[in-house]
């Protein structure tokens, strides 16, 4: 692959063109989810259980199937019993069974909103009256929400055949506990016994939705033939591709999925929950089903992420070198095992090099929704942990915190806790760039406090498609595979423009359906302008080869005599007197020359470059109500080489604004059925306007060597430090550490009456 | 179902008439009988304001409003923020300061601030804020919402300056 050094100056990449998709959202044309009608078209709804764990004894559809203008019901009974097989689907793998209980509850519901039953109806009004008259008889169960009374011996147990990996010995009895995973090195009795000063800690996390703004919505049509058309909003075609022809059991070749323009997803969109009902809609009815969610149905029955309990104990000598670490996580994984706590383990130390240390996760099934995967998912959790303690730390020695980073943070060379060893990496560089910011130095007001704290995501690559088409006018179209989430046609359009030589504005990306476009991985883990915009570059430096033959060919002239710069083929012959053939000029001639110019280019993309985030945060207290507001927010973070600079800040400002709402406001509340009292925006409440302060986003360019431009995922990096900036700023204002999240107004005060 | 009722408004300066069922919103019915999807229900509770729309020259989010009460009133819509061809300031300012990322909240975002543009040509970083507490960004964190809205602001004065 080409040095990035040795890459000409840049004219598109690193600029800031305005998105090619933004005049049709800001007029309000763009069509997403729930946009999108057929004609012909009726509506489906869902019947979930009201209880958080219950045995469904049976379910009677006869008076909704009676009801006037009801087309098709669904149960269990009209999906496949399948088989438990894990699958590699997307960023992890996945159980087939599990997705599929998941998606419509058999023979139990496992918490309140589970889906039991579905309608289709002419109508919405309908479709709600036909719910009502389906008549389900539950046998309640005994239910379990919070993490460690799940573990606990004797607690209601979901599955009756779940037993422990992972274990030393395999377990006698079956638990809530699915899965034990370790990460150990060097010796870490020794360890602690070398160590000067000791800091330990226990943290309480709890559950927090995704909250993108747009809730989950299809069309889906399925004709007598058995072949189907789907439209829907989420993070991947090819994902709702698959995951709809493993749980209805047909083939992926009867399914074309259209992706809908996606308001939002940050890892919540990575599952179907709605397409595999829509479409045994669908197929019983023989009429196209929309399905759209509500907000309380988005709060009940998808996402969220765990909430957890994460302890941690580091020994230190008296210079501030740690040497032992020993972190054990309980995380939530809801009601079908999979919580991230395996990347809650790996990310937990990889920001440090430290010589002796073990990290044991705990993946624990709880009667709540399943987890989805939320940005960086478990990084966040284990880095609150983590990061408190390491500024506990550095207090008792009397350090700065960022030295204390500087001094045991990783650098190149050093093998990561969690296996590889780090290359190319920039974490010193923004530990140097976050001190060297003028917020780290700034004044305190009275009760305000600073905090700082590091997070790390890995980022990744893998399987993309795109194709790169040059148009009769000598402009360009750029499909692939991914939907765009944050501004990513933006940044195939400048990736594809820059090797072309062509202005930003003649390429047109494109988002192609699973029938237009080869496979590709969905959105997610960062991976898409890295690993797609890899696949785009591939593909238009096909392109130029091309075109460079096609002028040899014009020419006759060799083809290594031939170069392409500023969009048109210059000739390097100097006994040929001829003037440079732009690439509307060979695109007009293409006919003479071997027909349509077009090239697809399908990879694997490996050497993603891992990121890392440093966050200083200000926050002040209202002594009188509990009430912390951020005064000031500092993110920096390397991003290898900033494709698009303003969507790149763009990501690390929302990214951070979560981590805000996390740490602060955000939270799951169950009532003593296990049923969550506060399902809306409301009662949820997430970040606005006002609570907020400008978000300093500081790039640091560490350009990764692996990509043609340096690029490197920057989605998820940015939630990663927050919990744990703000945690340890309301430390410094209130003088005590608050473990537990949210410090909301309540635990704040409790926390000020205590002093 | 109950029977629909006939309904006479003006969305954008046109005039309309639907039929609408007793508790449908004004939401449901601009999006599924007028087909005018720029306004989003992220809620449907008034609390996101991705369904906001003004009526009678007042903000109100679409998902709380009865379609029946829109009889003989005027409604304006995103769809009708750009005029003709040329999209207004504040849309024009949003994609010079990449203030969205996924768009879901635009359409919402945008009819809030020009409401509030068109009472406070002048509003400080705060008051901006408070106005726009009431629409839901997950994306962006906000900040460069607030930018946009403030550089249309300025845009705007300097243009009545002119005129």
């Amino acid at each position: 692959m080409t040095d990035v050094m040795d890459k000409p100056a840049l004219k598109v990449v690193g600029t800031r063109p305005i998105r090619p998709d933004g005049v049709d959202k800001v007029t309000g044309r763009a069509a997403y989810g729930a946009d999108f009608a057929m004609p012909g078209m009726i509506w489906g709804k869902i019947k979930r259980s009201p209880h958080a764990h219950a045995r469904i004894v049976s379910i009677d559809t006869k008076k909704a199937r009676a009801l006037p203008g009801v087309k098709a019901v669904v149960t269990a009974a009209d999906f496949p019993d399948l088989a438990s097989q894990e699958f590699e689907a997307g960023e992890s793998a996945s159980n087939l069974r599990d997705m599929s209980l998941n998606v419509m509850a058999r023979g139990k519901a496992l918490y309140k909103g589970h889906a039991v039953a579905a309608v289709a109806a002419a109508s919405p009004q309908i479709a709600q009256a036909a719910l009502e008259l389906i008549e389900v008889t539950y046998e309640v169960l005994p239910h379990v929400i919070d993490v460690e009374a799940a573990m606990a011996p004797g607690a209601p147990l979901l599955h009756d055949h779940l037993y422990t990996e992972g274990l030393d010995e395999h377990p006698a009895a079956p638990s809530n506990i699915a899965k034990r995973n370790r990460l150990e090195r060097g010796d870490l009795a020794a360890g602690f016994a070398a160590a000067e000063v000791i800091v330990e800690g226990r943290y309480v996390t709890q559950a927090v939705h995704q909250g993108y703004i747009e809730p989950h919505a299809c069309v889906c049509a399925m004709s007598q033939d058995g072949q189907a058309q789907v439209w829907s909003s989420s993070q991947g075609q090819f994902m709702v591709r698959t995951y709809s022809a493993k749980i209805l059991g047909i083939d992926a070749a009867n399914i074309r999925v259209t992706p809908a323009e996606i308001g939002g997803g940050f890892g919540g969109k990575t599952v179907v929950y709605l397409e595999p009902v829509a479409l045994a809609l669908s197929r019983q009815s023989g009429l196209p089903v929309k399905m759209v969610m509500t907000r309380e149905e988005v709060f009940e029955a998808t996402g969220p992420t765990s909430g957890a309990v994460v302890e941690v104990k580091l020994g230190a000598k008296k210079d501030g070198r740690i040497v032992a670490a020993e972190v054990e996580l309980k995380y939530q994984a809801g009601a079908f095992p999979g919580s991230p706590v395996g990347a809650g383990s790996m990310t937990a130390l990889a920001v440090y090099d430290i010589e002796n240390f073990r990290i044991t996760g705990w993946d624990v099934v709880t009667n709540t929704p399943k987890v989805a995967a939320y940005r960086a998912p478990g990084a966040p959790i284990s880095a609150f942990g983590v990061e408190s303690a390491v500024d506990d730390l550095a207090l008792k020695l009397g350090m700065d915190p960022i030295a204390i980073r500087e001094l045991n943070g990783v650098r190149n060379g050093v093998k990561a806790s969690y296996g590889p060893t780090f290359r190319d990496i920039g974490f010193q560089e923004t530990l140097a760039a976050a001190k060297a910011h003028p917020h780290w130095s700034a004044p305190l007001g009275p009760n305000q406090g600073r905090g700082v704290a590091a997070g790390f995501w890995f980022n990744i690559g893998g399987e993309s498609t795109a194709a790169v088409h040059i148009n009769e006018d000598g402009g360009a179209v750029v499909a692939t595979g991914n939907p765009d989430i944050g501004g990513s046609r933006a940044s195939m359009a400048m990736m594809a423009a820059e090797v072309l030589g062509l202005p930003v504005e003649k390429v047109r990306p494109i988002v192609a359906d699973t029938a237009s476009i080869g496979f590709s991985m969905l959105t997610g883990g960062s991976r898409t302008t890295f690993a797609t915009g890899m696949a785009v570059t591939q593909a238009a430096e096909k392109i130029v080869a091309d075109l460079k033959r096609r002028a040899g060919l014009l020419w006759d002239v060799p083809v290594d005599q031939i170069a392409w710069e500023g969009g048109a083929a210059h000739c390097l012959d100097p006994r040929k007197d001829v003037k440079p053939l732009t690439l509307a000029a060979l695109a007009a001639q293409s006919g003479k020359t071997g027909g349509p110019i077009s090239a697809e280019v399908a990879i694997n993309a490996q050497g993603a470059g891992p990121g890392f985030g440093v966050h200083i945060c200000d926050v002040e207290i209202d002594r009188e109500t509990g009430h912390v507001s951020v005064v000031r927010y500092t993110a920096v973070q390397d991003v290898g080489k900033a494709i698009h600079p303003a969507y790149v800040e763009g990501q690390i400002q929302g990214g951070a604004v979560q981590g805000i709402g996390w740490a602060l406001n955000e939270e799951y509340v169950f009532d003593r059925e296990g049923r969550m009292e506060n399902p809306g925006f409301l009662d949820y409440r997430v970040p606005v306007a006002s609570d907020l302060p400008m978000i300093d986003a500081v790039m640091v360019e560490v350009p990764n060597p692996r990509h043609p431009f340096g690029a490197k995922g920057v989605g998820e990096v940015p939630i990663v430090p927050p919990l744990a900036a703000v945690a340890n700023a309301v430390r410094g204002a209130l003088g005590v550490r608050m473990s537990e999240l949210p410090m909301s107004p309540p635990k704040v005060r409790a926390v000020l009456d205590s002093l | 179902m109950s029977k629909r009722t006939h309904i006479s408004t003006t969305v954008n300066g046109d005039p309309v008439e639907f039929l609408s069922d007793p508790g449908v919103t004004l939401l449901d019915a601009l999006r599924d009988e007028l087909q005018l999807t720029g306004a989003k229900e992220g809620c449907g509770s008034g609390d996101c304001g991705a369904c906001s729309v003004m009526l009678d020259g007042r903000l109100v989010c679409s998902c709380l409003v009865l379609a029946v009460e829109a009889e003989d009133r005027r409604i304006e819509t995103i769809e009708g923020m750009a005029q003709g061809g040329e999209l207004h300031p504040l849309q024009q300012k949003f994609l010079e300061h990449a203030a969205l990322q996924c768009g879901f909240c635009t359409p919402g975002l945008l009819v809030a601030s020009k409401a509030l543009l068109d009472q406070n040509p002048d509003p400080t970083e705060t008051e901006v804020r408070y106005w726009l507490a009431g629409n839901l960004c997950r994306c962006t964190g906000y900040d460069k919402i607030i930018r946009a809205v403030m550089d249309a602001a300025a845009e705007l004065r300097q243009a009545r300056r002119v005129a």
